[in-house]
């Protein structure tokens, strides 16, 4: 066995940089790949948010480094009404399927899930290869949507039909089509991501890794894909019948053909809710293994997060038509979806209270992590509450499509994708690129991007309150809307102040990376089994694989000198005693 | 799916990786086919029997012909895999063929049923029924060109003797468990696009 | 606080407000604790020398009820939040009352076409009456709005009515208001139909009995 290892290592390093880099079949490079693209997409969907605030702010005024952009998309840096749609389309949907899907599934989760389970790599490993090339090539349909005739997709995130199945009604062409093969790209990637996810937990877990014994982070990915593969069908199904309509003639979704809008958002939403837990689950994963690493704690109740998972997994598939109140469907179907969605805040208030019970009684150190961890968990709470305020039918007849519920769902997403993400970033940097961060840096990023991110969303939620329709060109077309002009430039300012605020992160990142202190296999002193192997982690992950003895959450056991207990060692007598 | 016998050492379970991987795909697959059917019936159940006069234009005779031809070969699969677990090779070899060939004989079969619809004015811009039934069964044929394509592979292996390699294990039963998947959904399409006139 | 609203001028509307107190008073309780508790442990059970944190897994009953009851108290503060508002919405989308005056907005990229059906209260006859834009109707009267689209989905939202209700092109769907104010009001498009989606802008006048039936012999003067 070491002989073959070693001759193993040989091997790699003979490897071409192609192969070794970039058609990688390992799962820690794929998981870095991703990581990258995450954050390039991020950057090009940030870009965005920022001209549509600055255009709500400061209507059909020259948006400042929106200049190079060619006529007739904008002019001279003022955005017409379709490019604007576009960007509020383009926003959404590359946040919600390029930035948080690829950078909690597709970085962390590749990254983590075969180290966590004690594996050498995932099950598949040229599929997960084929995944991110999948993606990869979706990220460039996306970004060549808006170089084609007639621009990018503009029917909103949602593409709701007729206005996205006929290229009349939006005058966007190929951008819509290539919107929609992009989406099926996307979803193919992560088909094939989540296979690797569940045979990988289920078939190659470490001798004495049950399932119950599993972080944390672990279930939450597996949940997260499989959450995902048993929506997503029928939206491919929607989505082949969209294309069929747009480019055939068909007609599925018009009306004047026979077809039926409604059943469009249907089946978007069947897909749009458990996709939303997609994106969330992986992120709160993170949190879990940051709590108790940084309060030295057990996480509280790790059987009753669990089941609270499941049981949420399944409601989210029985909450879909809460999206669609004043949609015009049947008005009976509004009671039993809003019992639905009110049962669905329990199991959610189940894991918040443990996380804050796994705060009780701990040693809590403020290390970066632990700042985003914490700061993932009271924001979240927000998105959490104001979420009653939309499920409750009468109040969103208000509340539907203003700016209250961009504000609700931007609690939920931000924490999950962009605080959850910093946080697992800050946290598993030192495994991934065997350097510290600087701790400084992260802590003004964590403060700047904390409250200005505060600054923007909360002031969106007295918009909402006054009832400003969300994806409006121009708000000041109304009079209602006028007196309220302060507040969007308001939040336009706090927005451009919180992508500022991510300079000391990319500073931070590449700085850390190339000049950074050098890492210790386990700086934390946690006790998963990623920080069991050697930084930097070797071809085919660990020396030998470990045997695991006990749960990942045993911090300061009584009875004991240390106060963690890696899962790879057995306790000390005096423990087991 | 041949990497992951290479990697491991241990396995916590005896499930193999390939076959999870197989019936995670059977499963994506069935929710892609059940999003289609859902649709096809509540359109279905909203045409108030609009529908119903355009189903009387398809063929059932042909249908319940194309279905004994697939149901066949789905016997012939399961032939095939038992074959090939007993290590019976040149029967493995000979249903893997017929296999290949009922399948063939069941795209000719509706390929010949689209002339003759489209010939009779029926294309897929004739109405929403005639849209789903082309969209419905265009996918499904391509389902079955890709099975057939599986299992043609897996035939030439096996003349080639190749497929009896540890590597290959498993791979008739894969290939099988797909096309039964392919048959399964045909199940559902047959009554609910012939029948329900 | 509510200020923010838009003024109420509908018979429901404050129901719909109504619930929304209710639900921001309950949850912002809720919220309130919550985070304080948060601030509470953090500054509380901060690393100090010395300081070992306690061993407790949580996954036996008695400390799981620290969780369970808050969480059965959020579940029975739910289920009276969605029975409040049950009432409130069944006023609006609900049974419809017996109308007074009827009226059809036919909604089109990107206008409001709004028909009145005229003396014969009857649509689809000679003397129907069409305009863009302007809806005139009298105050304290049951107003029944008959929804069309003839293109995309378009989404009839009035914020001082605090009604909403999305078009789908091909179906009527029917709302109903009753208003207890006069008064020029703003009419908004709530979904995206479009480039000129916000430009969809219509007006609500709300007349009173006399000038409501200075404005119906305005239009139909021989009668
Ligand atoms: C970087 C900070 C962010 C800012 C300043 C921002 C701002 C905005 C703005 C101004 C809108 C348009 C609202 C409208 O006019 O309708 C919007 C929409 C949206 N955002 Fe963000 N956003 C941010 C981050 C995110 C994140 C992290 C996500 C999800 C992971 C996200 C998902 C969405 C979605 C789904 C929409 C709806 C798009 C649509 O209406 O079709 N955003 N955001
Ligand atoms: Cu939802
Ligand atoms: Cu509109």
């Amino acid at each position: 066995m070491a002989e073959q290892a070693t001759s193993e290592v040989q091997h790699t390093e003979q490897m071409s940089f192609v192969r070794k880099y970039i058609f990688s079949v390992d799962h820690k490079v794929i998981g870095k790949q991703y990581l990258f693209l995450s954050l390039f997409m991020a950057l090009v969907a940030g870009t965005m948010a920022y001209y549509v605030r600055w255009q709500l702010a400061w209507p059909e005024t020259a948006v400042p480094g929106a200049g190079w952009i060619p006529e007739p998309t904008a002019f001279s840096g003022i955005i017409p009404p379709e490019f604007y749609n576009a960007l509020v389309t383009m926003h959404g949907t590359i946040m919600v399927f390029f930035v948080g899907m690829p950078l909690l599934l597709g970085a962390f989760g590749n990254y983590l899930l075969p180290l966590m389970v004690g594996a050498r790599d995932m099950a598949f490993p040229r599929l997960n290869m084929m995944s991110f090339w999948t993606i990869f090539t979706a990220s460039l349909c996306m970004i060549a949507s808006f170089f084609v005739e007639g621009g990018s997709a503009a029917a909103g995130w949602t593409g709701y039909a007729p206005l996205s199945a006929d290229p009349i009604y939006t005058g966007v062409t190929w951008g819509l089509n290539l919107w929609i093969i992009g989406l099926a790209l996307e979803f193919t990637s992560f088909l094939m991501g989540g296979i690797n996810f569940l045979t990988t937990t289920v078939t190659m877990r470490a001798p004495g890794m049950t399932m119950l014994r599993l972080p944390l982070m672990v279930w939450m990915q597996i949940t997260a894909a499989v959450l995902f593969m048993l929506s997503v069908g029928p939206l491919v199904a929607g989505a082949i019948l969209l294309l069929l309509d747009r480019t055939v003639g068909t007609g599925f979704f018009l009306p004047g053909k026979g077809g039926d809008p409604l059943l469009w958002q249907h089946l978007f939403w069947f897909f749009g809710h458990p996709e939303v837990y997609v994106v969330l689950l992986p992120g709160i994963g993170a949190v879990m293994e940051i709590l108790p690493v940084f309060s030295r704690k057990p996480i509280f109740g790790y059987r009753t997060i669990i089941w609270s998972t499941m049981v949420a997994g399944v409601l989210s598939f029985l909450v879909w038509a809460h999206h669609m109140y004043v949609s015009g469907m049947d008005p009976n179907l509004v009671m039993p979806f809003s019992i639905t969605t009110i049962l669905i805040s329990v199991p959610f208030a189940v894991i918040i209270f443990a996380f804050m019970a796994t705060l009780w009684g701990g040693s809590i150190e403020f290390k970066t992590p632990m700042l985003y961890a914490i700061g993932t968990v009271t924001t979240f709470i927000i998105g959490g509450v104001t979420g009653i305020f939309n499920g409750s039918p009468p109040v969103d007849i208000f509340i539907h499509d203003t700016y209250f519920v961009v504000s609700h769902f931007h609690f939920t997403l931000f924490p999950s994708v962009f605080l959850g993400g910093f946080a697992a970033l800050y946290f598993w940097f030192p495994k991934m690129f065997g350097k510290m961060m600087n701790e400084t840096l992260g802590k003004i990023h964590f403060w700047w991007t904390m409250i200005c991110f505060n600054l923007v969303f909360i002031p969106m939620f007295v918009l909402g309150m006054g009832g400003h329709m969300r994806r409006i060109y121009n708000p000041m077309q109304y009079d209602f809307l006028k007196p309220m002009q302060g507040i969007n430039q308001f939040i336009t300012y706090s927005a451009i102040l919180l992508l500022l605020g991510q300079i000391p992160f990319i500073v931070n990142f590449f700085w850390s990376m190339f000049g950074g202190k050098k890492a210790g296999d386990n700086p934390w002193n946690a006790n998963t089994l990623e920080w069991a192997t050697t930084t930097p982690v070797p071809h085919e992950n660990f020396d030998t694989i470990p045997t695991v003895y006990h749960g990942p959450y045993d911090y300061s056991l009584p009875n004991q000198n240390e106060d963690w207990q890696p899962q790879h060692l057995e306790k000390e007598p005096a423990a087991v005693a | 799916m041949s990497g992951a016998s290479t990697v491991t050492e241990y396995q916590a379970t005896h499930t193999v990786p390939g076959r999870m991987g197989v019936w995670w795909f059977l499963a994506s697959e069935i929710m892609v086919f059940g999003g289609f059917l859902a649709v096809y019936i509540l359109y279905r159940m909203a045409s108030h029997g609009a529908w119903a006069a355009m189903a009387e234009h398809v063929s059932a005779p042909i249908g319940t012909f194309n279905t004994v031809v697939l149901l066949t070969s789905s016997l012939t699969m399961v032939k095939a895999f038992e074959a090939v677990d007993k290590d019976a090779r040149d029967k493995a070899r000979n249903y893997l063929l017929i296999t290949v060939l009922l399948g063939v004989a069941f795209l000719c079969v509706k390929g010949f049923e689209y002339s003759h619809e489209i010939s009779m004015g029926f294309t897929p811009l004739s109405g929403s029924f005639w849209s789903f039934y082309y969209v419905l069964t265009g996918l499904h044929g391509l389902h079955v060109l890709a099975g057939i394509i599986a299992n043609f592979c897996l035939y030439i292996m096996a003349v080639r003797g190749t497929l009896w390699s540890k590597n290959c294990q498993g791979r008739v039963e894969f290939a099988g468990l797909y096309w039964h998947l392919v048959d399964v959904i045909w199940i559902f399409l047959f009554p609910l696009l012939y029948l329900s006139y | 606080m509510f200020d923010w609203f838009p003024k109420n001028i509908s018979t429901f509307g404050g129901d719909i407000d109504y619930v929304f107190k209710l639900i921001f008073y309950i949850v912002g309780i809720g919220f309130l604790l919550g985070e304080l508790a948060i601030l509470f442990f953090v500054v509380q059970f901060r690393r100090r020398d010395g300081q070992k944190a306690k061993y407790i897994s949580g996954d036996k009953w008695p400390q799981l009820g620290w969780i369970l009851i808050p969480t059965v108290l959020v579940l029975f503060l739910d289920l009276w939040i969605d029975f409040a508002g049950a009432k409130a919405y069944d006023a609006v989308k609900g049974e419809m009352p017996v109308h007074d005056v009827i009226v059809e907005v036919s909604s089109k990229q990107y206008n409001w076409i709004i028909t009145y059906p005229g003396p014969d209260g009857v649509f689809a006859t000679a003397d129907d009456i069409t305009k863009e834009n302007d809806l005139h109707v009298p105050v304290n009267k049951v107003i029944k709005v008959v929804l069309k689209s003839q293109d995309v989905i378009h989404s009839f939202f009035v914020p001082v009515l605090r009604l909403k209700q999305d078009i789908l092109p091909g179906r009527t769907t029917d709302v109903w208001f009753e208003a207890t104010e006069t008064g020029k009001y703003e009419i908004a498009c709530a979904e995206l139909c479009g480039y000129g989606h916000y430009t969809m802008r219509g007006f609500l006048h709300i007349h009173s009995e006399e000038e409501y039936a200075a404005w119906l012999a305005q239009i139909w003067p021989a009668e």
